[in-house]
């Protein structure tokens, strides 16, 4: 309270009473009604019963783990396995789009921030920005198109005679890991970029003058910078592609299901929005558990991440 | 020849069509400490970085100990280059960082820690090698470094103006402590600095730079007493131009028509003048002298301007006809009379004054 209040106070004295009282109630609307209400609405929501309209407010309507306890045991009593396996084998699956992101674009940041320079440079960044002014289902389409049975890389595939039958790419899930690990890699990029860019070229050439090896200056010099960035990507990286929805409805096999389209399929199908938001805070909390647990491994404090 | 020694054989650098390093030749001996001294700019990174193999010369060789360097990384040449900032690991001990070049090379954890330690107490910074870079002060990492660069006992030290991040009291401190740490390991110490006060204390030999070219090398005695060019000449140390025509020769003393009327000076390294050359007469601020009257040889009569208290010297700012001045005198313990508004005899030793062909000044 008392940092908020200088924070008023020295924003006051810079910009006038005005301004700071606009700005101090847009943060606040911002905050409570885009950010706070809503998710309070949610969680409000997650622990009570799917209630008719008329008992809504009535005797009935009380609070209950029934939403929560569903998705362990599912309706018969046992162990809901189906469930429980489609968010673990979300996790695993964002796990592994995030690692294959950091494996793409920590060479891209490396070399757009210590290589590439004017005009190489400046393709780079443009060929990394414009796919993205295409809009995320046209792109996951697109993907569709070119993973697809007639699509072209099993035309270019069977052409040069790589293989003869069409692959499914569609349901081995490649045409959809591939499509969350383009859609994210800008988010990948930026934070890498961000943290190597501030390496001071000269160590990485003090270390070649000691005799390190290329592969020894990335892990004990560039690396080590560039673990913060590394960090914070991965967790947006792992956040987005575990809530992504998007691109699994339209480039997942029809036997896998996204954990996201279980969420979808209770709000929208069974009309059930207490279990859909019980689901989605089961989601929220497991992804926040895993990125700490990780953080905790490697060592990167929450500070680091918001540099 | 030793294994230390370093020739640059007619080597150029060019950038595009902009030339570095140009037609630089010399010889480095092994176990020398050599500076190369220029003004910001002048091309010493460069030509450096050419020496420890992080670029290659557009034209001519670099020979370490008679073999050429062609081809040659960085890494498998015998130097250590210190950087300009130092590049120290800041995500690394002190410790860590010295042994760098160890773990390079396969050297175990103990073996590493051990001779870090060993390489601390040589630079009197003894069990702060648990600590983190940052923690150190300026001088301290600038020890760090040298130590650093010192670990794989390389046989050439390039240092790219270590000093210049330091106040001055420590970088007077350091110059001593390199000197010091130079003679101990026996090492060929190449250092690039802009200070010429830096490179007259710690060399045996200078080359000084201007755009690329290299003016003149020679030890700091020659450098500073019988500089070749104008450039050198006003380069180091302080010194006053007088800028005149020639009128005679005589053996080594000419004869100039300058606005304060004919001075007379010594053509240095022997150069012969024609009549109505242009030439600047060079006379260090120190050697000016006050004169009684305006009789006596190489007097002149000007206009003192202000006077400086330096503790150990005063200075005397002198002016008129366009030619500013600057006179020093040792500080005796009187206070002389003050003479700022005044008119002022004054005069030099024709054999103390050089004449040197019209050419570039430092700093104009
Ligand atoms: N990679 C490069 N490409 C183009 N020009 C360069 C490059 N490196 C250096 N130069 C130019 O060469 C000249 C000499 O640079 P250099 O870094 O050697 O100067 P310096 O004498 O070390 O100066 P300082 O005392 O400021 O460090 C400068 O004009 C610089 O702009
Ligand atoms: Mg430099």
């Amino acid at each position: 309270m008392l940092a908020l209040r200088t924070m008023f106070d020295a924003f006051k004295n810079k910009h006038g009473l005005g301004v700071a009282c606009f700005i101090g109630f847009a943060v606040f609307f911002w905050a409570l009604f885009l950010i706070a209400l809503p998710q309070i609405a949610m969680l409000d929501y997650s622990f009570r019963f799917n209630l008719p309209r008329a008992d809504i407010g009535g005797p009935s309507d009380v609070y209950t783990l029934e939403n929560y306890a569903y998705f362990f045991r599912g309706n018969d009593g046992g162990f809901n396995a189906l469930d429980v396996g489609i968010l673990f084998k979300t996790l695993v699956a964002a796990v592994f789009v995030t690692i294959i992101d950091i494996m793409i674009c920590y060479p891209i940041a490396y070399i757009l921030a210590h290589s590439a320079t004017g005009v190489a440079a400046r393709l780079m960044v443009i060929g990394l920005i414009v796919p993205f002014w295409v809009n995320e289902i046209l792109r996951a389409f697109a993907f569709r198109i070119l993973f697809g049975a007639t699509g072209m890389i099993n035309g270019i595939g069977m052409e040069i005679g790589l293989w003869d039958t069409p692959i499914d790419f569609i349901r081995a899930d490649i045409a959809l890991y591939s499509g969350l690990t383009y859609a994210y890699i800008l988010l990948m990029v930026f934070p890498i970029f961000n943290a190597v860019e501030a390496l001071d070229r000269n160590q990485i050439e003090a270390a070649r003058d000691m005799g390190a090896s290329w592969w020894r200056v990335h892990w004990r010099v560039v690396l080590p910078i560039a673990k913060p960035g590394i960090a914070s990507g991965a967790t947006m990286v792992f956040m987005l592609t575990a809530g992504a929805l998007a691109a699994p409805q339209i480039l997942g096999g029809p036997s896998n299901l996204w954990f996201t389209q279980l969420i979808y399929q209770w709000f929208n199908e069974s009309a059930n929005w207490q279990r859909g938001s019980a689901y989605a805070v089961i989601l929220l909390l497991v992804c926040i558990g895993f990125v700490t647990m990780m953080m905790r491994v490697f060592k990167v404090s929450i500070g680091e991440i918001g540099r | 020849m030793t294994t230390k020694d370093i020739v640059l054989d007619h080597v150029s650098i060019r950038f595009g069509s902009y030339t570095a390093v140009d037609n630089a030749h010399l010889t480095i001996n092994g176990g020398e400490f050599f500076s190369f001294l220029g003004p910001s700019g002048c091309g010493k990174t460069t030509m450096l970085r050419c020496v420890s193999g992080f670029s290659e010369p557009t034209e001519g060789r670099v020979l370490i100990g008679g073999k050429d360097m062609k081809g040659v990384g960085p890494n498998k040449r015998p130097t250590a280059l210190i950087f300009q900032n130092l590049a120290l690991f800041p995500l690394m001990s002190v410790a860590e960082n010295i042994a760098f070049p160890l773990e390079v090379r396969g050297v175990g954890k103990k073996d590493r820690r051990k001779k870090a330690d060993e390489l601390l107490d040589m630079i009197a910074l003894p069990g702060v090698g648990d600590k983190k870079v940052h923690e150190l002060s300026g001088g301290q990492r600038q020890r760090v470094a040298i130590a650093r660069a010192l670990a794989v006992e390389p046989d050439i030290l390039l240092l790219d103006e270590p000093l210049s991040a330091l106040d001055l009291k420590l970088r007077h401190h350091m110059r001593t402590e390199l000197r010091t740490i130079q003679q101990r390991v026996g090492l060929t110490f190449i250092y690039i600095t802009h200070d010429q006060g830096e490179a007259l204390t710690m060399s045996d030999r200078i080359a000084v730079m201007n755009a690329g070219v290299i003016e003149q090398i020679g030890d700091p005695e020659a450098i500073y007493n019988r500089p070749k060019t104008a450039f050198v000449a006003s380069f180091v140390g302080e010194t006053n131009a007088i800028e005149g025509k020639v009128t005679a020769q005589t053996g080594e003393l000419v004869v100039l028509d300058t606005p304060l009327g004919p001075l007379k000076g010594t053509a240095a390294g022997g150069r012969k003048y024609k009549p109505g050359d242009n030439c600047y007469i060079f006379i260090r601020p120190e050697q000016l002298e006050l004169r009684d009257n305006p009789a006596g040889e190489n007097a002149f009569t000007t206009q003192a301007v202000k006077a400086e208290f330096e503790g150990n010297a005063r200075l005397l700012f002198l002016g008129a006809n366009g030619v500013d001045l600057r006179l020093t005198r040792i500080n005796t313990g009187e206070r002389p009379a003050d003479l700022a508004g005044t008119a002022v005899h004054v005069g030099f030793d024709p054999s103390k004054a050089f004449v040197l062909p019209h050419s570039a000044l430092a700093g104009a």
